[in-house]
């Protein structure tokens, strides 16, 4: 494994075999196969490329067998006398089929062991898991969030009979129950698979779901007067197999099969979960973890997970302003970028200074730095953003690219920024441009100071202090709005991918700075995000080889290309 | 069965009343050393042990037990909630148990509940949970399968066992009740 796994080894991960490399004989469904030793027969079964269905099985939380929808027809090489395996005509062990079925996620793979995942047995035993599971099952279909990703639909549809023969009175369990912050339950739906209580013992560890009285009467529920709101509890709801647990800000809001989905990533801190972005018409919806061992795994937080809302903020930059009689009016992207190379060209290099982010992306701090590259530019640095983080996934760097801004040498860890407000005061600095929505106010120079520049250019999605003075605003685009990579605190390259256009005249900020390039130094080249990193990889000792496309959708671990000093922290 | 509880909703009772003797606590650690592998196997034993003290398994209860073998509370209310022998609220001075079990059911144990029910003038229909007299003198519940089907129907007032309990032989068995 990689040094950069970033979270605790997870002592599950049903679907890594101890030693790939011991491989065993097996027969699925009549054909014989190599496979580890001792993996878990689902996932032996996925690796054929056949699906065992299960509800309770999680790969990345332990076995409990409590569904029994895994059920499948096992048998073992039948021995002779001299208790070596009886071989058939093809040379492979004859197989002594057993009469009951086993439980696929609590069985390893043994030597010569045979599989039949769709054998009439097996059909019946899924055919009779369905119809209990719905005895008592509110069949709220049409009103439940989980619908189109329901596997109780799915393997109703697939394994179950289409129609019920309880006649009796179904159990009513409690509805709408506000488990936590984030959380609503509802009972009746819950097929007691027990997957959340078990990603809270054993994932967030702060263990308070639990399962109360018995038989069909058994329901979920947290300690009375504890509440499931650690931030992590939103993940319960993706492995919740029904619509049991609902997420307060997507409930109701939106079919699930309307959803655009796209790969990206979170943006919110430094360690970059991988996520899917799930969109419609323009609008992101939510966002879920998309798995990656090496950063995530199938997790991310609560609060990366619902820091996008600001994407659809009402204040929302969405035109380029220019500043006149003190007021800002909107503007044409040329007569804005005008006005910003005038205002440019009117000082010496020297005399300008970037505040770049460690939030833009490699591609959009490539450009720049070629453009102050081609202008003589030096002064640069980025803000710092500390915070708490977690034992867990959050980072203490709130960032999300500080380790690119680091690489593409943009970043001086704030210590240069920290100086900047004096040589502004001196008449020494006198432009100044803040780009991917810093706030260099808040960041320690007082407004009163900036105003004595000669032209201050901001680029942001949302106003700020900063923006309130600039004399030229740049509207940029949010995660969801652009594509582009960063290099997490890990040392690794992940790409995202737009997935919704920014609104009105709003764009993506590489290219506001190659329009801003070109119009400065006359540079034209770097047209498209291919463009780039072409050129990236030439530049950069760590990019080299590298290229959007194989960037690819789990990312690249640079640690072993990394300069030394930036994988010492 | 009892009602499903729920966060932030209702809570179970308010807490047992009387205190946590030392005998109680040395009791109780005597029965969690029975099991050095695993300490989490001793919730039972102490439940039993804590209901026999205070008569019921209240919040109290549940936390002290929680703290006793280091589990979260919600890992005690799983057990306490599972098993129709530990109760949340407690019970009359002398409590009765009818098996309704199809053998007992058979032999006539509703007749026997209604009498005792009558007897001890209780009003709700006994079918979820215990009912308990206002004086809390007496309560009554059904029971499953007590393991004495031939000679049904049966009854268990607190912990003796009593068989072809007709009605006529629950009156006395409530005019016993000294
Ligand atoms: S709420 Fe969902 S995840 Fe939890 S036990 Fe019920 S079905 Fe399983
Ligand atoms: S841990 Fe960081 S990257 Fe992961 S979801 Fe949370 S904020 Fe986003
Ligand atoms: S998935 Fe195997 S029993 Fe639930
Ligand atoms: S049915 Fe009542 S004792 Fe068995």
């Amino acid at each position: 494994m990689s040094n950069c796994i970033s979270i605790p080894m997870n002592p599950w991960n049903h679907d890594v075999a101890k030693d790939e490399k011991d491989l065993v004989d097996v027969q699925i469904d009549g054909v014989w196969l190599q496979m580890p030793r001792g993996l878990n027969v689902v996932e032996a079964a996925h690796r054929a490329k056949k699906f065992i269905p299960h509800y309770c099985y999680h790969p990345k939380l332990s076995v409990v067998g409590n569904c029994r929808m895994c059920l499948f027809e096992m048998g073992t090489p039948k021995m002779g006398p001299d208790r070596k395996p009886i071989l058939g005509a093809d040379g492979k062990p004859e197989i002594a089929w057993m009469p009951r079925p086993q439980i696929g996620c609590a069985t390893g793979i043994t030597p010569g062991m045979g599989i039949r995942t769709d054998s009439p047995l097996v059909k019946d035993c899924r055919n009779g898991v369905m119809e209990f599971l719905l005895i008592n099952h509110p069949l709220d279909c049409t009103i439940c969030d989980q619908a189109g990703e329901c596997k109780l639909q799915e393997f109703s549809v697939e394994y179950g009979t289409g129609e019920s023969r309880f006649v009796e009175n179904k159990v009513k369990k409690p509805k709408n129950v506000d488990l936590g912050e984030r959380i609503v339950l509802d009972d009746e739906r819950c097929i007691l698979c027990s997957r959340c209580v078990r990603f809270s013992s054993e994932v967030t560890k702060d263990n308070v779901l639990g399962f109360v009285n018995r038989g069909s009467y058994s329901t979920l529920t947290a300690y009375p007067g504890k509440r499931f709101d650690n931030d992590y509890s939103l993940n319960t709801v993706d492995i919740c197999p029904v619509g049991a647990l609902t997420s307060k800000d997507f409930r109701f809001q939106m079919r699930v099969w309307f959803l655009k989905e796209s790969k990206s990533i979170c943006t919110s801190c430094g360690t970059g979960c991988n996520v899917t972005i799930g969109s419609r018409e323009g609008k992101v919806h939510r966002l879920t973890p998309r798995e990656n061992e090496a950063v995530n795994s199938a997790w991310m937080c609560d609060y990366g997970r619902l820091n996008f809302h600001y994407l659809e903020d009402k204040e929302r930059l969405q035109n380029p302003l220019t500043k006149a009689a003190g007021e800002h009016f909107p503007a044409p992207w040329g007569d804005a970028l005008n006005r910003a190379a005038e205002g440019l060209r009117k000082v010496q290099p020297s005399e300008i200074a970037v505040v770049a982010s460690a939030r833009m992306t490699n591609e959009e701090l490539f450009v720049l730095k070629r453009w102050m590259d081609e202008l003589g530019v030096t002064l640069v640095d980025t803000v710092n953003r500390p915070e708490q983080g977690d034992q867990f996934l959050r980072s203490a760097d709130g960032n999300p690219n500080t380790r690119g801004a680091e690489l593409l040498g943009l970043s001086h860890g704030g210590r240069k920024l920290s100086t900047w407000g004096g040589e502004i005061a001196a008449g020494r600095m006198k432009a100044l441009l803040v780009l991917g929505g810093e706030d260099v106010v808040a960041a320690g120079i007082p407004a009163a100071c900036l105003a004595q520049l000669e032209i201050l250019i901001a680029s942001a999605i949302l106003p700020n202090a900063t923006t309130r003075v600039a004399h030229v605003i740049l509207p940029g685009a949010g995660f969801a709005e652009k594509s582009g990579s960063m290099v997490n605190v890990h040392g690794r390259l992940q790409r995202f991918s737009r997935s919704i256009a920014p609104p009105g005249q709003a764009r993506e900020e590489w290219m506001i700075l190659r329009d801003l390039r070109e119009i400065v130094t006359g540079g034209n080249s770097l047209h498209s995000i291919e463009d780039i990193w072409k050129s990236m990889a030439t530049v950069i000792p760590v990019f080299a080889g590298l290229s959007w496309g194989k960037i690819g959708d789990q990312g690249v671990d640079l640690t072993h290309s990394l300069p030394a000093e930036a994988t010492a922290k | 069965m009892s009602v499903p509880l729920h966060a932030g909703t209702e809570s179970c009772v308010g807490a047992e009343k009387g205190e946590i003797t030392p005998v109680l606590e040395k009791q109780a650690d005597e029965l969690v050393s029975r099991y050095p592998i695993s300490k989490r196997s001793a919730v039972l034993p102490l439940l039993h042990l804590w209901q026999e003290t205070f008569g019921y398994i209240g919040p109290r209860g549940v936390e002290w037990i929680a703290r006793k073998l280091s589990l979260q509370e919600i890992q005690v209310l799983e057990l306490v909630t599972f098993y129709p022998w530990f109760r949340q609220q407690p019970y009359g001075k002398f409590h009765f148990r009818v098996c309704r079990t199809l053998p007992c059911a058979l032999g006539g144990s509703g007749k026997t509940f209604a009498a005792l029910q009558k007897l001890m003038n209780l009003k709700a229909d006994g079918h979820e949970g215990a009912m308990i007299s206002e004086d809390g003198r007496f309560s009554l519940e059904y029971s499953e399968c007590l393991a004495s089907c031939g000679t049904a129907p049966v009854v268990l007032r607190n912990d003796e066992f009593y068989e072809k309990v007709d009605e006529k032989r629950a009156t006395e068995l409530v005019a016993g009740c000294q």
